[in-house]
């Protein structure tokens, strides 16, 4: 990192700790607005839907599922790129990840949680959402252990347990670095987030070792959460969705959207929080060349999904692909091949890779593009099953727009409020990757190496 | 006995081989497209016997009614020469049905009858069943439906109104066939006989295009119309073992 040369150990600190304790109106403001734009985008619809029944979404008789499904993938699939990224970075042990694993990581918690949030409006009664847990109960009532959806629980759950447990871990050393250097209310909240840590060789070695021992295990978690959610429809037998390709669709496109969404916030983090001396020009490069690499294996995949389709020889797979090329849908098909099959291939440039507000423009493209892939999936597939009967149309209503912005906000205050508890750059490891200060550091934290 | 040796009792029931396909009575359905007229008459059988709600002009044009039969009218050929087609759709109660596999809470299961139940009560509207099932006649109540006084006084007091969130398709009438079930052990007999039991349909149909009965019955009406050649089943190409079989219209000009 050219740009860290000049950085002291301190620096680090004092930087964090200010991103952490020194809260201006701006903050607060932003963090008004989110929680308001929640609350009146989100939640007023939604328990306007709960009062009045799923009608208030566009849905009807062959699409039953709409966009709350196409935002719970999509809200996976951003989760995607987090933890699993940074688990597959710390493995190969790239210095670079350092700097931005921890709002990667948390962009995985929370948009987990988003995407639990969005199971909860797309069923029909939620307060019954516990049945679908195996938990033992006097009418002796098991889940459908069969049933994709409940693989979907259960790999969901784990997925989020296990996110939540690495992001946690790793922030011990900075809870406790945090600790050190705060006095009040977040002293006592600090002390006791860090679990007691004082940075002895023992703990640092125990640390080490959980961590990793969690990326190891968080990769087939991650890679196996997607592939389930692609199960919920590749087990169907609704034309074009019944099709094995499905789990590595999935997953790659989780990547990819989730990638992208890493570059949406380190932008807004460099840009507003201060960070530019540790997101540097290295990462918008090198995410720019994994984006590159996903959408090229995406669009194959998506070759592969039109080809087969057309291969079967199926009338019904042919009716459904000639619906989903040329049919009502088909803007938003062409929409979707512009902004992540074709417009990613500008990641070919150095240039481009290195230049901060094209690569924003660009991730935000890449993520509508597949959060239209998921709603094309849904979308298109639905309006055209076996029975002529029974085709029909779907337009998302306002309710269902509204819900989808609002989930946004709620995401940014999930977000918002995790920099002002969560030390947003992991400060320990930022550390490892700069050379030994040269001159004393004005206030030397007393002997502890965290 | 414990509640452990309770689930374990219960497992080893379930995993008896052959469980799954052995069912005390099987209902099926025939349905004759020679004799359909299209008359409807069935849809408003069904419509007043099982508490079918009147969704409404609105409702209906976005696409929510609900007719646990339909009948699905195909026009074949260009003006001059049109042939319209019946085929009346209603749940196939198929032996394997992929709305069940896909309940997350088992809310659509199949029972000792050979049907395709859906408990209400236990419906938590994911609405995948309805999504998985190929013949489209899954219906989900997209609203609380209310019926103005005096139609409330019609509702059928055997069948539960539905609440809003709920999935919902055809019983086959399950609420006669169990009354039928309890009049025969009542008379003392072990079996319902042929006949004795109609869903509201098959009741009504002025054709008798609908036949229903006991598949496991040789001798039942619906056995023999089953042995018929020009039997056929609705994508039986999907493998779902469906329990409603059409018997093929007769076509002079094809004959």
């Amino acid at each position: 990192m050219p740009e860290a040369k000049e950085l002291q150990y301190a620096d680090i600190h004092r930087d964090v700790v200010r991103s952490i304790v020194e809260t201006g109106p701006k903050y607060y403001i932003t963090l008004g607005t989110a929680i308001f734009v929640t609350l009146l985008c989100f939640f007023f619809p939604w328990f306007y839907q709960l009062y009045y029944g799923i009608g208030a979404a566009g849905l009807n008789h062959p699409q039953v599922w709409g966009t709350y499904l196409a935002s719970f993938i999509f809200w996976i699939g951003l989760s995607h790129s987090g933890t699993l990224l940074s688990c597959v970075l710390h493995l190969t042990n790239s210095s670079w990840r350092k700097a931005m694993y921890r709002s990667a990581e948390a962009m995985t918690l929370f948009s987990l949680v988003v995407a639990f949030t969005f199971v909860m409006v797309h069923l029909g009664r939620p307060w019954f959402i516990h049945w679908s847990l195996p938990y033992p109960n006097q009418m002796e009532m098991w889940p459908n252990f069969r049933s994709p959806l409940l693989f979907d629980v259960m790999a969901i759950t784990t997925y989020l347990t296990g996110s939540a447990i690495f992001i946690y871990m790793g922030s011990i050393p900075d809870f406790a670095a945090v600790r050190d250097r705060t006095i009040g209310w977040r002293n006592t909240m600090y002390t006791l987030l860090s679990l007691g840590w004082r940075g002895t060789d023992r703990e640092w070695h125990r640390l080490h070792w959980a961590y990793t021992f969690l990326a190891v295990l968080i990769i087939p978690l991650a890679v196996s959460v997607h592939s389930i959610v692609s199960w919920d429809f590749a087990l169907s037998i609704v034309p074009a969705l019944h099709q094995t390709i499905f789990a590595p669709y999935f997953v790659v496109g989780a990547i990819y959207s989730g990638t992208a969404g890493i570059v949406t916030v380190m932008f807004i983090l460099r840009k507003y929080m201060d960070f530019g001396q540790y997101i540097t020009k290295v990462h918008f490069d090198n995410l720019g060349k994994l984006l590159l690499v996903l959408s090229l294996i995406w669009t194959y995949i998506n070759m592969v999904e039109l080809f087969t389709g057309w291969y079967s020889g199926a009338s019904t797979e042919h009716e459904a692909l000639q619906y989903k090329l040329f049919g009502y849908y088909a803007p938003l098909y062409w929409e979707m091949i512009l902004f992540c099959a074709v417009a990613p291939l500008l990641c070919i440039s150095k240039r481009f890779r290195t230049s901060f507000v094209p690569m924003l423009i660009l991730s935000i493209a890449v993520n509508i593009g597949m959060y239209t892939e998921r709603f094309l999936i849904v979308g298109t597939s639905l309006s055209r099953q076996y029975l002529p009967d029974a085709w029909g149309l779907y337009v998302p209503s306002l309710v269902e727009l509204s819900i989808i912005l609002g989930s946004f906000a709620l995401f940014s205050t999930f977000f918002l409020i995790f920099v002002k508890i969560f030390p947003s750059v992991s400060m320990y490891e930022v550390k490892e990757t700069m050379s030994t200060p040269k001159t004393e550091p004005e206030a030397p934290p007393e002997g502890n190496p965290a | 006995m414990s509640i452990l040796d309770r689930i374990a009792d219960g497992w080893r029931k379930y995993r008896k081989p052959g469980y799954y396909d052995e069912f005390d009575y099987h209902w099926g359905m025939t349905v004759d497209l020679d004799r359909c007229t299209g008359c409807e008459a069935c849809v408003t059988a069904c419509q007043s016997e099982n508490n079918l709600p009147i969704v409404g002009e609105k409702a209906f044009a976005e696409g929510r009614e609900v007719k646990w039969i339909r009948i699905e009218r195909y026009w074949e050929g260009e003006f001059p020469d049109v042939k319209l087609r019946f085929i009346p759709m209603l749940c196939q109660h198929c032996d394997s049905a992929p709305c069940e596999t896909v309940c997350p809470v088992s809310a659509t299961y199949h029972n000792q009858d050979g049907l395709n139940t859906q408990v209400y009560n236990r419906c938590i509207g994911t609405r995948s069943c309805a999504v998985y099932c190929p013949y489209e006649v899954r219906y989900f109540n997209f609203y609380d439906h209310h019926w103005d006084s005096p139609l409330d006084q019609q509702l059928n007091p055997d069948v539960t109104v539905r609440e809003k969130g709920v999935m919902e398709k055809c019983t086959f009438c399950i609420q006669r066939i169990r009354q039928a079930k309890d009049v025969a052990k009542d008379d003392g007999r072990r079996r319902v006989r042929d006949g004795e039991v109609q869903p509201a349909c098959v009741q009504t149909c002025p054709t008798q295009a609908l036949v229903f009965g006991d598949r496991k019955d040789p001798e039942s009406q619906v056995s023999k119309l089953m042995n018929n050649p020009r039997t056929y089943r609705v994508l039986d190409e999907l493998n779902t073992d469906s329990s409603v079989v059409y018997l093929k219209k007769v076509e002079d000009d094809h004959a």
